[in-house]
This record gives structure tokens, sequence and C-alpha cells, in this order.
């Protein structure tokens, strides 16, 4: 679970040391993150900022454990990503990180209800016990009504919003979003924002969030810049 | 796990590929199933109604009775064994019989070959699932004839009260049987004495004997072939039925099973076509299952599992138009005996079984490059996509 504010952390959740990511194409190795040290505490808010190719969204999958460095320790919550294998990453990512992308990955065939569950399928829970934190977890986005929708009867903020709470329903340490409000309009944005105030200020949530737009990154606590792979 | 409801639904949103697929799967199904049913109508047409108890001997070297040619000394010796029953009048249940293939015009202006069987007053006797269902026996020393069901209206005269007309003589129809469906039904009976003169044969085909038990019945068996004095082979009636139905339904079978795996490798592609095309549809969808937490074997088992349902529909749906065909009847030469038989497609559980794992085996076969595909997807690539 995240730690409260105002509680004291004694080390970061999220401890970066060292962490460079260069990608092959042919013959040619393109770098794209050089020598980052970032910590970010439990339950802060922290949006990430930079143009294309600037590497934040290599940074945050590195610190999902989605992607692994070239070089450096990517440390979250006391675990060294890099040293686990492609299981155990999974089974990490399950246990402590929510992801919520800029087109939703909802799947269009289950109903709201049922992608929410999908990351419960992999916990002992109980079906019961599973639509219970389904319920709820819909309820805290204000999709408690439309449970029983598929995503193409959903609107796109509707359909973010699910996804938020099929982030949140395993109650994880970190939520992780990838340009969350770039294919929504001001409205839903706003919304989405909203809520992600409310994980932050109401549940605690650790947040660590990549957008192009300053209007998001404006609700974070911190704004960090990326440029050309390097932090500023 | 990733609920099988994803994979059913997702079958469903692609529906006319997915019934497509089915169909091509379905179809090689039926072609198996169907063949299957064809061979087990024809062994159990052909070896239904041989009675454990009886014996048919043959000359040594033969496997049927049309080939067969047996010297009527042996019949005397043979009735004087032991084991042989009797009759309610005390006679041994023993025949001597003789079959030769006769040719009948038919309906259509064709002519079909059947087999007429000379028999002895025990052969009805000797063989109680032999009954007749209209008429009466035909009688020694008369060209009156008993037709096998199956027979009944193939040719002008075949009916009771009717008159055939073959070897330049005429047999006027007395009675008509049945065999609870086996080969008896495609013969027509009449004295053995009155057959063989009018083909001019004096010898026999076959003795035919009912012993008292099926312990007796081999020590029958046993004591012919110790005794010096016989030629003779002697088998149980079922077994010699088992052993007629082979040559055919092992042609059918083995025919039939190898058109199916040819048009196999089609349905196999054609799924294999279907899964590829559901995967790369959908590499958005999986590669948020595995960013969520699902390893790479759940992808690959829920690929493998989607094309199973796939093949299992088309297996359903392939057994299903097989069930269809029970109630075809087919009439062809057995190429053992030269005689006319009738058969259908025979179902049985274990066919039914195996056709759908055949079809389940097709559908996962073709799956299995789409879910190793699916499953070594990178997680970036497939959010990306």
């Amino acid at each position: 679970m995240s730690t409260a504010p105002g509680q004291e952390a004694k080390s970061p959740l999220i401890r970066l040391r060292g962490v460079s990511k260069a990608y092959r194409r042919g013959d040619i190795v393109v770098p794209v993150l050089e020598n980052v040290d970032l910590d970010i505490e439990a339950g802060a808010f922290e949006a990430f900022m930079g143009p294309s190719g600037s590497g934040k969204s290599t940074l945050l999958n590195l610190i999902s454990g989605l992607d692994r460095p070239t070089t450096g320790v990517v440390e979250v919550g006391g675990q060294d990503l890099a040293r686990m294998s492609d299981k155990e990453l999974s089974d990490w990512r399950a246990g402590h990180v929510g992801f919520v992308f800029q087109l939703y990955n909802l799947l269009p065939v289950l109903t709201a209800a049922e992608n929410v569950e999908l990351p419960l399928l992999l916990t002992p829970l109980s079906r019961a016990e599973r639509r219970e934190h389904v319920a709820a977890a819909l309820e805290v986005v204000g999709l408690g009504h439309r449970m029983g929708h598929r995503p193409p009867q959903l609107s796109g903020g509707e359909q973010q919003r699910v996804a938020i709470a099929r982030a949140i329903v395993t109650d994880p340490d970190l939520l992780i979003a990838d340009e969350p409000t770039g294919d929504l309009d001001r409205k839903s944005a706003e919304q989405v924002l909203d809520l992600f105030e409310v994980l932050h200020h109401e549940l605690h949530k650790t947040l660590v969030m990549v957008t192009h737009d300053p209007h998001a990154a404006e609700r974070a606590d911190l704004v960090r810049h990326l440029e050309k792979g390097l932090l500023q | 796990m990733i609920p099988l409801y994803y994979n059913t639904r997702s079958l469903w949103a692609r529906r006319l590929s997915t019934g497509l697929t089915v169909l091509g799967l379905g179809l090689v199904v039926f072609v198996f199933s169907a063949v299957l049913m064809l061979a087990n109508g024809i062994e159990s047409a052909l070896a239904s109604g041989g009675d454990p108890r009886n014996v048919i001997l043959l000359a040594e070297g033969s496997t049927s009775e049309l080939m067969s040619n047996v010297e009527r000394d042996a019949l005397r010796a043979l009735g004087s064994a032991p084991q042989v029953a009797s009759s309610v009048e005390g006679n041994p249940l023993v025949a001597g019989e003789l079959v030769v293939p006769v040719l009948l015009p038919r309906g259509d202006g064709k002519e079909s070959n059947i087999n007429a069987r000379g028999i002895g007053p025990e052969s009805f006797a000797i063989r109680p699932t032999v009954r007749l269902i209209a008429g009466r026996e035909p009688r020694m020393g008369t060209n009156e004839v008993a037709l096998g069901e199956a027979l009944v209206g193939r040719s002008p005269g075949a009916n009771l009260g009717g008159e055939l007309v073959f070897a330049e003589e005429r047999w006027p129809v007395v009675g008509v049987f049945t065999a609870e469906g086996g080969a008896y039904e495609s013969e027509l009976w009449v004295d053995v004495n009155r057959l063989g003169p009018a083909f001019d044969r004096p010898g026999l085909s076959a003795v035919v004997v009912r012993t008292g038990s099926e312990q007796a019945r081999d020590a029958f068996i046993k004591g012919v072939e110790e005794d010096s004095r016989f030629t003779l082979e002697a088998k149980s009636e079922p077994e010699y039925w088992a052993d007629q139905a082979t040559w055919l339904a092992t042609f059918i079978r083995v025919l039939g099973l190898f058109v199916s795996f040819i048009f196999s490798v089609g349905a196999v592609l054609g799924a294999m076509i279907t899964m590829y095309a559901q995967v790369a549809a959908r590499i958005g969808e999986l590669g948020m299952l595995r960013a969520v937490g699902y390893r790479r074997r759940s992808v690959l088992a829920s690929i493998l599992i989607e094309s199973a349902v796939l093949g299992a529909a088309g297996g359903v749906l392939g057994a299903l138009g097989a069930l269809a065909t029970r109630w075809m009847e087919i009439r062809t030469l057995n190429f053992q005996t030269f005689a006319e038989i009738r058969f259908g497609f025979t179902p049985t559980p274990g066919i039914m079984v195996a056709a759908l794992v055949f079809g389940t085996l097709m559908g996962t076969l073709g799956g299995l490059l789409p879910a190793l595909r699916a499953s070594r997807l990178s997680i970036l690539d497939a959010l990306r996509a």
C-alpha cells in the first residue's frame, strides 16, 4: 500500500540511478535516456513533460516494469526490476502497478465490469469478492450505473474512466498514466484529471503521468521535464 | 487465466470469418466421421447375424463361401459329432449349403448381382436370427424361394407371391425373412438340391453346424482340425462374417481417412489464417493483458483455447452433419462375395468422440503458430499497435 502524505518516507518508492536506455535500429544504436537519476516518493503525483522523442514514455515504461534499462538500476518499492525474470515482472506488475493508457486499451467484447475485473482474475479473490471490488472501483470513477455497457457503447471519457477503474481495482502502489487525456475533449479530460486528484489526495495513490498537455501537468505536485533523454 | 468468454466473444465479433472457418473444419470432420460410420455400417451389416454357436466349414484355403467347394460326403460325418445340437425333431442341426451369384433384373433396366443360398431342411433352425416376417419357409424339393428383406421390391417379382426367373427356371417367392441387419438379408434362399442342378454345381460351398454351446463349438472346431479325414477350415459364424467385412471396410476406412487427412491440411491452414487475423486484429488488447500482469503462457493458452473452440465447433457441425446421414442406405457390391449388400452410416459414441477430437485437434494445430506469435509479442510493440 502507498504511504499517506505527511508520513515520513524513509526511502523513495521509485529510485533510478544511472539509468540509460538505448534502442538498436539495424546497426545504429539510438540513445533514448542517458544517465537518469530520479527519486519519487510514495504518495506523490508527478508529471513528466517534454517534446516527442525526449524519452518520457521510455522512462514510464522502465518505472512500470514494461521495459528494462540498458544500464543502471530501477528500484520500485525496494525491488530491482532489472534483475527480475519475465515471469517475475508480470507478477510484479499484476500486484503493484495500475496502467492508464492514452487509447484506454479496453477489450471491446467485454462489459465495463468485465474489463475492470481482468486484473483481479490474477488474484486469489473469490468471484463474490471480485464483484465487490469491481463495483467499488466503478463507483469511484462514477460509472457504477454503466457496469453492463461495452466500450463501444461508452464515450471516450467514460472509457478512460473504466480504464482508471481497471487500474485501481487491485489497489496498486503505483498508477502509471501515459498521455491519459491525449485522446479526450477538454471536459472529459478535466473529469479524468479530477479523478486523479481524488486518487492522489483521498486514496493516497502514487501517480506518475506523462503528458503533453500543460493543463494536465498543472494538476501534479511536481512537473519534471525531459529533453533529449536527459532529466532537466 | 484469461477468461474464456473473451475468446468466444472475440470469435463471435468476427463471425463471418469464424463461421467460414467452422464450416471448413466441419466439412472435413463430416467426411472423417461419415467414412468411419460407413466402414462401421459395412462391418455391422456383414458381421451381424452371425450366431456364436454356429460353425461354418469351408474347403481349406477358401476365404469365402463363393470360392469354396466341399464334398457332400463331409455332411454326414460332421453331423455325427457329439457337439452338434439337435432339432426339436431330433435331427442334427447340420446343413450343406451352396452359394451362387445370380443376376436379377432391376426395375431400372439394369441388373444386379445377388447371392442365392441353397439351403438344407435345418438351415432356418440353425440360424435363430433369421426369422420369417411374411409367408413361409420354402419347401424342400421345390423351386420355392424365401427372400431376404433387403431384396423385396428390388427386382420384378421380388415380393411375396411373385416369381423370379433365373437359370432358365421359375422360382416362386413364398416367404420373406429378416436377419437382424445381417448379410443374409441380401440373399435368397432355396433348396440346395434344386439350386445345385440349376447351376450344374454338384458340390457344396459350405457346411453349417449348430453346436450346443460355445464350449462345444470350440471343441467341435478343434476336433475338425485334428481329424485327418477332413480338409476343411472351421470358423465360428461371427468370425467368418467379420472376415468377409474386413476387406471392404478397411478399404473404405483407409481411403476415407487418407482423403480426410488431405482435406484436414486445408482446414488447418484455414484455421491458421483465421487465428492469425484474430491475433493481428487484437494485438493492442493482448499487449494490455500482458501489461496488467498476464504471463506469456496465459496469452499462448488463451489463443490455443480459442482455436480449439473454433475446431470443436467445426467438430460438432461435422458430427451433426454425419449423424444426418444415418438415414441413408447404400447398396453396393461386396467384391469378396460378389453379392450386393446394403448398409448404412452407423454412428457409435466412439466415432462421435473421435469427430470432436479430430475437429478440436485441427483447430488447435491451426492456432499453434498464431498463439506462439501472440505470446512472443513485445508488450511495448503490442501497445503501440
